[in-house]
């Protein structure tokens, strides 16, 4: 009965993860597809023509010159705050502790029509124009939780004799900083960064509301949805798009992954 | 550790002021806090907060419908506006599918989690967490936009159904009121596979962190017990991976609320409420009711949260 049991467990479980996959490898299919308009299945044939297409369109170009500039702001100041958050968070208790958690979560926790309409709300009170750098503000303000999360998982496994011994050595709090902490925070600090940079690039609900006319890589996606251009190139750039970030979810998981065996946690 | 992180000589031999500075940062941990802490509460507090207290104000805001504009005279015609049948029918409709949507993933999710938790091992549990993990970071645009070229009409979903014989099933359950519709892309059933798709793995890890949790002898010694599988799983796995079932539904409750680019791209007419307040802001520029109903998702979540929390949600996430 329950070696039966395993077995459709299994198959179940492999169903799901099949599920999810599934319609990501039909996006580079149908990247190839030669066809120029339709959706049609089985594909009539094969091309790689769509690429070169994609790279001659300028609003393409465009629209990932700002995602990534976009993206590295947003990055840069969730990683200044969020490891400043962490390192706050990680010491002792202090008041209003835990109003600051509920803060770092709020951005994401409430649906990105709240944070979007909230931030529109407040540039047109201050009549600034939506652009790059409203993007970016609405971008770092729900990246800094993704920094916040892997640094200070670090942290709380960061043997605190290590900390002691070099104060005990002789060394101050800054040099502690720098050649102790900072260094054993080093991969935490890149996966979240990485993490933030991917979120930014694929961010939409928010960027709807804060980006005035700019489009930015996902905005450009769906706009694409209602006023097709080129249907056979937006099947390139949705590739694209997949492609550039699953690379970086990767190395993300790998540098947090094994973190325990970091030196001196024994 | 490299030999490029060497220690210097001895702090002590150094200049003054940074050792000064450093014994006072040391002594005075209030003071390090409070360093650290006022550029994000400077950032989280006027950045964020403000523009929510922005958003609030807005929304007792009097918008004029001639004029076309919105004048700072407080009013609570926009709250009562949202009480209109119209409205809460919006409402109604965004809610019962994010209830679908959360139990559709806990019935897909489960089985998965279940196994990645007790019985993958070694590379298959690698394998597995990366198999769920990368679709959750893939973009969501992408993958929305997937689903509408594997949902039309002649695409793959149609040919696959085709190809099995299942064509008359399809027809017979789109020819259900309330879950069917004209073609597959444009049912609810459509919108709830394309919702149910995007959202699954935001169920699937917080239910296998919870069930990682739970001690496999616990099951062991249920069945020894003479618990029929059924049994085990209602009365053990269950309740104890319940958190993470609820945890995970604080996602695929609060996304599915907020969502308005699948309604738009996949399913029948009819608006939602995040279809609803992008409409309200942008064509009609009505800031004051779009700020309204974002109190709707505001007030749902927050309830949400609140019976989460009593459930041991958070101990999960």
């Amino acid at each position: 009965m329950r070696f039966k049991s395993a077995h459709l467990l299994r198959a179940a479980a492999y169903a799901g993860l099949a599920f999810l996959h599934l319609p990501l490898l039909f996006i580079v299919v149908y990247a190839f597809n030669s066809d120029d308009g339709g959706y049609s299945f089985p594909l009539r044939g094969l091309t790689l023509r769509w690429f070169a297409r994609a790279w001659e369109r300028e609003d393409i170009l465009q629209a990932i010159s700002l995602s990534m500039g976009v993206a590295a702001m947003a990055t840069l100041v969730a990683m200044v705050l969020g490891t400043m958050t962490a390192a706050a968070l990680n010491r002792d208790r202090f008041f209003g502790k835990d109003g600051f958690t509920t803060l770092l979560i709020l951005p994401i926790a409430l649906p990105g029509i709240v944070t979007g309409l909230a931030l529109l709300a407040a540039f047109k009170l201050m009549d600034v124009n939506p652009g790059f750098w409203t993007i970016a503000v609405g971008h770092a303000t729900f990246c800094v939780v993704v920094v916040h999360n892997n640094v200070v998982a670090r942290l709380r496994r960061l043997p605190a004799r290590l900390v002691e011994a070099s104060m005990d050595l002789g060394a101050d709090t800054l040099t502690t900083l720098r050649y102790i902490i900072l260094p054993q925070l080093g991969t935490a600090l890149l996966a979240g960064g990485i993490l933030a940079f991917a979120l930014s690039v694929d961010e939409l609900i928010v960027t709807t509301f804060t980006s005035g006319s700019e489009k930015t890589l996902p905005l450009w996606l769906l706009n694409q949805l209602s006023r097709p251009r080129e249907v056979a190139v937006t099947n390139v750039v949705a590739m694209a798009v997949m492609l550039l970030t699953m690379p970086l979810i990767l190395l993300a998981w790998r540098l947090t992954r094994d973190t325990d065996t970091s030196p001196g946690a024994q | 550790m490299p030999e490029t992180l060497a220690m210097p000589p001895l702090a002590a031999t150094q200049g003054g002021l940074r050792r000064r500075l450093s014994n006072l940062l040391y002594q005075r941990r209030n003071l390090t806090l409070l360093l650290l802490l006022t550029p994000p509460l400077l950032w989280f507090g006027v950045v964020y907060v403000g523009s929510l207290l922005t958003l609030l104000v807005q929304s007792v805001f009097t918008f004029d419908d001639l004029a076309m504009s919105v004048t700072p005279e407080l009013t609570s015609q926009n709250f009562q506006d949202l009480l209109v049948a119209a409205n809460l029918d919006i409402v109604l409709r965004t809610l019962s599918m994010a209830m679908a949507v959360t139990l559709g993933t806990v019935v897909l999710g489960f089985p998965m989690a279940y196994y990645m938790a007790h019985y993958a091992r070694g590379w298959e549990k690698g394998f597995f967490y990366v198999g769920v993990m990368l679709p959750m970071w893939a973009s969501y645009i992408v993958k929305a936009y997937a689903w509408t070229v594997l949902l039309a009409q002649g695409g793959v979903v149609y040919w696959v159904l085709d190809h099995l014989g299942l064509r008359g099933v399809l027809q017979a359950v789109l020819n259900i009121p309330a879950i069917g519709g004209e073609t597959l892309a444009t049912s609810n059933l459509g919108r709830f596979l394309v919702f149910t798709y995007i959202w699954l793995p935001f169920m699937v890890l917080p239910i296998q962190a919870a069930i990682e949790r739970v001690p496999g002898n616990l099951l062991l010694a249920s069945a020894d017990l003479g618990a029929k599988p059924w049994q085990t799983f209602r009365t053990v796995l269950w309740p104890l991976a319940f958190p993470g079932v609820v945890a995970g539904s604080i996602f695929t409750f609060s996304l599915t609320l907020g969502d308005y680019i699948i309604p738009q791209l996949v399913g029948p007419s009819g608006l939602y409420i995040g279809s609803m307040v992008y409409t309200l802001q942008g064509t009609i520029g009505n800031l004051p009711m779009a700020a309204a109903f974002t109190c709707v998702p505001i007030v749902l979540i927050t309830l949400y949260l609140g019976v989460a929390r009593r459930l041991g949600a958070f101990n999960a996430l």
